[in-house]
């Protein structure tokens, strides 16, 4: 579910105005939109649509932007004290990097919106899941030194 | 060959000498003296074990060496106290009995019964031919010493330890073990021997014949060296249990002598075998250990009267004969103690110059000198020239019916060495102009005079020494060496080979081409000549240590007959100046032996470690790691996760927890693995969990899927 109709759509609004004020005799100035309104708006109607998303994809997002950060949160700490030893710190990355894109996996495979994995029941790719994690993280384990 | 000389001018004289001696000096000589010297050394310290006196006092017994009485009463009692203790084992008491043999220490009868009677016990009981060998060994050192000792069922004995024996002719320590070995066969025969010298009754002869036959095999694996020398050494040469081939050797000879003494008839081994056997053995000269000293006496002095053939030695005291003292070809024949031998001939029937050439053919037979016991020729009329000669000699026993009772082995080549005064004659040196081909200061040197010359030259001249070397024998000689060697006064060294022709040695020194090698040093030389050749040996120094003749050698050897090193003179040199690119001399030594003194202590640089960060930083970031993940459940309770999607059923249910109690599992098998485990520990219990997790993880999914299908249906 987009965002409101091309009537709703204040840019579009100004310039048939535009377009019809042309036809006009006086050439009168549009008014230009305010940005910071635009883009509370585009904000608030993405907050709006993402709402309706069903929770167990809310779940999974969750999960990646948690993975996400903390990998982030160790790339800071690489920074601070130096990249020795650097297989701790590829290995501890790569776990929350591969771990999220795992999960994005799933979250293509679980959204019914999703025409290509229609078939696919959603058990069979949370099974995927785990055991690709599985697999992800005995590797990063032995890497970890 | 010109390189800078770095050992002084003596050290060269002793290099040549020791060069040419210790080849010879390695040769056959029988037990002398000098063995019996070695001997108190090898056992000054007294011993401790009961192994070590126990070789002590045989071997001193053996040579004939008095010991201090102070070590022998230390020995006796040591015996004493392991005979008369209960819990000594079978070698101890065979050891302790034959030190109190020795010693004739006095020891109570009563203890000897009760030692009688433990050894024959063991023999009864064991299985193991070491037992056999020490309990039979310490009975039948019991009777020497005239105890009454008879070993009953000796029959039996013999055959138990016959059953161990291979068809090799090698034995086996016991029935268990797979592996025979040489050093066990020796042992075994010595076992037998004493079984059929303490039995009552007569041993089966047919089981005689057959322990005859086992030695003819073991005698088919012995090895030998070029020289006709023979010994035994194990098969294999394994780690721990190796003895080598000294120790092996003597065990077969303790063996077979003791058991030839005791059976009639003879031993079909043939003379020349047994002959190696004692060659091996005085080979070895002057044993290291006292081990060694210990079978090398041993099993000498067993070769010395056996009953197989007694092996008689030919050996030179004398390797270095000197044409100029008109020197005596000098032979021994003795037994391998050094007593005298039967009657016998000795002829040289051969004489082979280096490269084997053969000098001459005829035999020639030696004199024998009764008084000395040594046979002697004299080698003038064979003109001999100065050089390394073998020399073939042949021995014959005067009284055929001594041929059954000693060995000679025929045939035996000696190699000695001829010295002789080799003349220097038409030395001449000088110096002369480049373009033109005559000397123009030609001076001669009286090489045996002391004279020292004294030379100019610059560096468009050059410098020529010519002289001539012949034999006593007036043939010309080329030395192995020779050397002219100029030093300057900075102590920087050049060494030239003098090339010799037919006639003469000569060399012609173009300082012209010579400038850039000199260094551009101008000075004063030092002129040195040195002639060296492995025959020019002094003749003074015989087959005892080349370091005790050394100091003799060091007085005696300024004869011309020797190698030697004489200072020709000076010579002052003019040579241009350097250029700039000219290389430098290289570093004179202060001191030549700095090298062998305590050098410089290495600093070794290891890699600087990481620098770590601090603990307090290290904690907080995990802290702040852990962080997200909190916010992770905090989102989650805000989104309003709950478990309302597990199943109620009980079978399902038992899936369901087993299969998050699996996932669990896993995770702490990786923790697991982080902390302690290795990879493939950690691979087989994942595949264990694997399984399980799959197996469950299928049933439960399966249900929710189901139950989900059934949902949407309904």
């Amino acid at each position: 579910a987009g965002g409101g109709g091309p009537r709703s759509d204040p840019h579009r609004a100004g310039f048939t105005h535009c377009l019809s004020s042309k036809r006009s005799e006086g050439a009168r100035f549009v008014r230009m939109p305010k940005a910071d309104g635009d883009a509370k708006l585009l904000i608030q109607s993405l907050n709006k649509a993402y709402a309706a998303t069903p929770t167990n994809l809310k779940i999974i997002d969750l999960y990646v932007f948690f993975a996400m950060v903390t990998a982030l949160v160790q790339v800071g700490y690489m920074g601070v004290v130096g990249s020795f030893p650097f297989n701790s710190f590829l290995s501890g990355v790569l776990s929350c990097i591969g771990t999220a894109v795992l999960a994005v996996c799933l979250r293509i495979q679980v959204n019914k919106d999703n025409k290509e994995f229609k078939d696919l029941p959603p058990e069979r790719a949370f099974a995927d899941f785990v055991l690709c994690n599985l697999v992800l993280h005995l590797v990063i384990m032995n890497f970890l030194g | 060959a010109a390189m800078a000389w770095r050992l002084p001018p003596l050290a060269v004289l002793l290099l040549l000498v020791a060069a040419a001696v210790a080849p010879l000096s390695s040769a056959v000589r029988p037990v002398s003296d000098a063995h019996r010297s070695v001997a108190a050394e090898l056992f000054a310290a007294s011993p401790d074990d009961l192994e070590t006196t126990y070789e002590a006092v045989r071997t001193f017994k053996m040579l004939g060496v008095q010991r201090d009485k102070g070590l022998d009463g230390k020995a006796c009692k040591l015996a004493a106290h392991t005979l008369s203790s209960s819990s000594s084992p079978a070698k101890d008491l065979f050891q302790a009995v034959q030190i109190a043999g020795v010693l004739g220490c006095s020891v109570d009868a009563g203890v000897y019964d009760d030692v009688a009677s433990r050894l024959k016990a063991v023999i009864k009981d064991t299985d193991s031919l070491l037992e056999f060998y020490y309990s039979v060994g310490g009975l039948l050192s019991l009777k020497e010493q005239g105890h009454s000792v008879v070993l009953s069922d000796a029959d039996s004995t013999f055959h138990a330890i016959k059953a161990l024996s291979q068809s090799d002719g090698r034995w086996r320590y016991d029935t268990n073990s797979a592996e025979s070995s040489t050093f066990a066969a020796g042992i075994a025969l010595e076992a037998l021997a004493g079984v059929v010298s303490l039995s009552d009754a007569e041993v089966d002869p047919s089981m005689i014949g057959v322990v005859k036959n086992d030695i003819v095999k073991l005698f088919g694996t012995i090895k030998s060296y070029d020289d006709g020398t023979f010994y035994f050494d194990e098969k294999y040469v394994d780690g721990s249990e190796y003895k080598g081939p000294i120790t092996t050797s003597a065990s077969v000879v303790r063996g077979v002598t003791s058991f030839a003494n005791v059976v009639s008839g003879k031993l079909n081994i043939p003379g020349e075998k047994i002959l190696g056997l004692a060659k091996f053995f005085l080979g070895i000269g002057l044993p290291g250990s006292a081990k060694d000293c210990f079978n090398q006496i041993e099993s000498l002095s067993l070769l010395e009267n056996n009953r197989i053939f007694v092996p008689l030695i030919l050996s030179l005291p004398s390797k270095v004969l000197s044409l100029t003292s008109k020197d005596q070809l000098k032979v021994e024949v003795t037994t391998v103690f050094g007593s005298a031998a039967p009657p016998l001939r000795v002829n040289l029937v051969q004489v082979l110059g280096s490269d084997s050439k053969i000098i001459t053919t005829d035999s020639k037979e030696l004199q024998f000198d009764l008084d000395n016991n040594v046979h002697y020729l004299d080698i003038t009329p064979l003109k001999i020239d100065v050089g390394k000669y073998s020399l073939v000699f042949e021995i014959t026993l005067q009284d055929s019916e001594h041929e059954t009772v000693y060995t000679t082995g025929g045939r035996n080549t000696e190699s000695v060495v001829v010295t002789g005064l080799i003349k220097v004659d038409k030395a001449e040196i000088g110096i002369s102009e480049n373009d033109a081909g005559s000397a123009e200061s030609v001076e001669k040197l009286d090489l045996l005079k002391d004279t020292k010359v004294s030379l100019s030259a610059n560096h468009l001249q050059k410098l020529r020494l010519s002289f001539q070397l012949s034999t006593p024998l007036g043939r010309t000689f080329k030395p192995h060496q020779v050397f002219l060697k100029l030093k300057h006064e900075s102590k920087v060294e050049h060494l030239f080979v003098v090339p010799g022709s037919a006639r003469q040695f000569k060399i012609v020194l173009d300082f012209l081409g010579l400038v850039e090698k000199f260094y551009y040093l101008s000075g004063t030389y030092d002129l040195e000549l040195s002639v060296g050749d492995a025959s020019m040996v002094c003749r003074h120094i015989h087959n005892s240590t080349v370091l005790f003749g050394l100091a003799l050698l060091i007085i005696l050897c300024l004869l011309q007959e020797n190698s030697f090193l004489r200072a020709l003179g000076q010579l002052e040199l003019d040579l241009p100046e350097a250029p700039e690119k000219a290389p430098r001399p290289p570093a004179q030594a202060v001191d030549p032996l700095a090298k062998f003194r305590p050098q410089k202590e290495i600093e070794h640089i290891f890699r600087v470690p990481e620098k770590r960060p601090l603990q307090e930083v290290s904690l907080a970031f995990t802290g702040l790691t852990l962080l997200p993940f909190i916010g992770f459940l905090i989102g989650l309770m805000r989104l309003g996760v709950n478990l309302k999607n597990f199943p109620s059923l009980p079978g399902p249910a038992a899936f369901a927890s087993l299969f998050h109690a699996g996932i669990a599992a896993v995770l702490l098998l990786y923790v697991l693995f982080w902390v302690k485990l290795d990879l493939f520990t950690t691979l087989k219990y994942l595949s264990f969990l694997g399984v399980f997790l799959v197996f469950v993880g299928h049933r439960t999914l399966s249900h929710l899927s189901n139950t989900t299908a059934k949902q949407k249906t309904a």
